[in-house]
């Protein structure tokens, strides 16, 4: 027992150590909302020109754009769009790397979002737009008040579980030089050379991060079924 | 009264030579028909004969391949016409009803009136509220869809499209997902609109719906109207092969 308070004492509260895993807190959550609202804008830009090209067969350029966004995204590893986004593509800038990371990350997220809204848009039945269209609704109104309220409804478990991946993901980001939570984990290792401490804290952090935002969601989830038995 | 007393011989719709093919499978091969103001217009015919097609080519959720329609005199195949607004104009009901899950039933009715400014939104609730009391439904107002019965369901599908003030009204099989006790409900309405002068066509099964308050029955099969007359003359009297079998099948 006193060796455990010994070794919590020097991980966390020694040289306030703790309040490098705030700072990498709050670095961890601006680049997820960062991401994330990148994501959610990239994804739902792209379900909406990929549904209307699959409805009516036009904007075809902007389709096939799309779909190689989709393709080139999904088909490489994170960490490698990470990378290039810092050293090759902002790398003469001096753009702070955590404005970078979050850029990058939404476009990464975007393709899945993306993926996810197109399905809950094709999991309305036709006859909502045609009940829409036949009282004289716009394309845009119909799909605006009609078919992407549902879509969502259905799709929020599926966007709750890209969240939650993207939150994690973001622990990469330290290869780019940010402090986010795991890299501070990793500096507290670096100066006491106890690992298990400071990356069972940082792991705990992330757990309740998660069950924070799973908590929250589900209670949304709710709200919005209130129009089912 | 009769429904036939309403009818004018001013031309609401004007179909010319309409044509819809779905890849190489050709569902309606030129039909040419006039549906004045105060007709009720039954459809009727075998199952793949282009009827529904043929109705829903009248506001366009179809797009024909060929030939014209003009509403109100205006070409609305045209691709440069606002279908949009003469969409407005032509009240829909579907044989699923496609009511809007997520809104309450005031709210499937006033939407687009309010949206596409039609009404206030006072002007709106007011106006469902009327409507949804003509047809026994007004203390359903705040529920959802879902808690309805099929008949309950068409009614309402019905009262959104008259919130638009239509100068038609499109049926497409609207008894048919139906169970056969809420059939009534539904027909009862339908005739009821007929009687107060509602310009109609009806695609259906229900032959009694036809006899009794079409003010002329039309016969599709193979993409072509083969027949059309006054009910009465259409039902005793049936001249194309292909009808007299149908009939003889069905009645």
């Amino acid at each position: 027992m006193a060796d455990f308070s010994a070794k919590f004492y020097a991980n966390f509260i020694k040289d306030d150590r703790w309040l490098g895993l705030v700072t990498g807190l709050k670095v961890t959550i601006i680049v997820t909302l960062e991401a994330l609202l990148l994501g959610v804008l990239i994804g739902f830009l792209i379900a909406i020109i990929r549904s209307y090209h699959d409805k009516t067969g036009k904007f075809k350029i902007l389709d096939i754009l799309c779909r190689v966004y989709l393709t080139v995204i999904r088909g490489t590893p994170t960490m490698i769009q990470i990378l290039i986004m810092y050293l090759v593509v902002f790398g003469a800038s001096s753009l702070d790397s955590i404005i970078i990371g979050g850029i990058a990350f939404g476009i990464n997220s975007g393709a899945y979002v993306a993926e996810i809204i197109r399905s809950g848009i094709m999991s309305i039945p036709a006859g909502q737009t045609e009940a829409g269209r036949s009282l004289g609704l716009s394309y845009r109104q119909t799909m605006w008040l009609i078919i992407v309220p549902q879509a969502f409804k259905n799709v929020l478990p599926a966007l709750v579980n890209e969240m939650i991946v993207l939150i994690k993901e973001t622990a990469i980001i330290g290869y780019i030089g940010e402090q986010d939570l795991t890299k501070a984990a990793m500096i507290i290792q670096s100066r006491t050379f106890d690992a298990f401490m400071p990356l069972l804290a940082a792991a705990i952090i992330y757990l309740a991060l998660v069950m924070l935002l799973t908590f929250f969601m589900n209670k949304l989830e709710r709200r919005l079924r209130t129009n089912e038995r | 009264m009769s429904a036939s007393q309403n009818v004018n011989q001013e031309t609401l719709i004007e179909v010319k030579d309409l044509r819809k093919a779905f890849g190489e499978n050709e569902v309606l091969t030129g039909i040419t028909t006039d549906i004045k103001r105060g007709e009720v217009v039954v459809i009727i015919g075998p199952s793949g004969s282009g009827k529904s097609t043929f109705l829903r080519s009248l506001n366009l959720l179809e797009t024909p391949t060929g030939g014209t329609v003009l509403f109100e005199g205006i070409n609305i195949t045209d691709p440069k016409t606002d279908i949009d607004l003469h969409r407005q104009k032509m009240g829909m009901v579907f044989q699923h009803f496609n009511l809007f899950p997520h809104k309450t039933i005031l709210e499937n009715i006033t939407l687009a009136p309010v949206v596409l400014k039609k009404m206030t939104k006072d002007e709106a609730v007011q106006k469902a509220e009327e409507l949804l009391g003509r047809v026994g439904l007004l203390d359903k107002k705040d529920t959802y869809p879902e808690q309805l019965s099929g008949g309950q369901k068409q009614r309402i599908a019905i009262v959104r499209s008259l919130a638009m003030d239509p100068d038609v009204m499109l049926f497409d099989e609207p008894t048919s997902a139906l169970d056969p006790e809420m059939v009534g409900e539904v027909l009862e309405l339908m005739k009821q609109l007929a009687h107060d002068g509602m310009t109609m066509v009806v695609v259906t099964h229900e032959m009694g719906f036809a006899r009794e308050v079409g003010t002329r029955v039309v016969f599709m099969d193979e993409g072509q109207i083969k027949e059309q007359a006054a009910p009465d003359e259409f039902f005793q009297n049936p001249k194309d092969e292909r009808l007299k079998e149908f009939l003889s099948k069905i009645l």
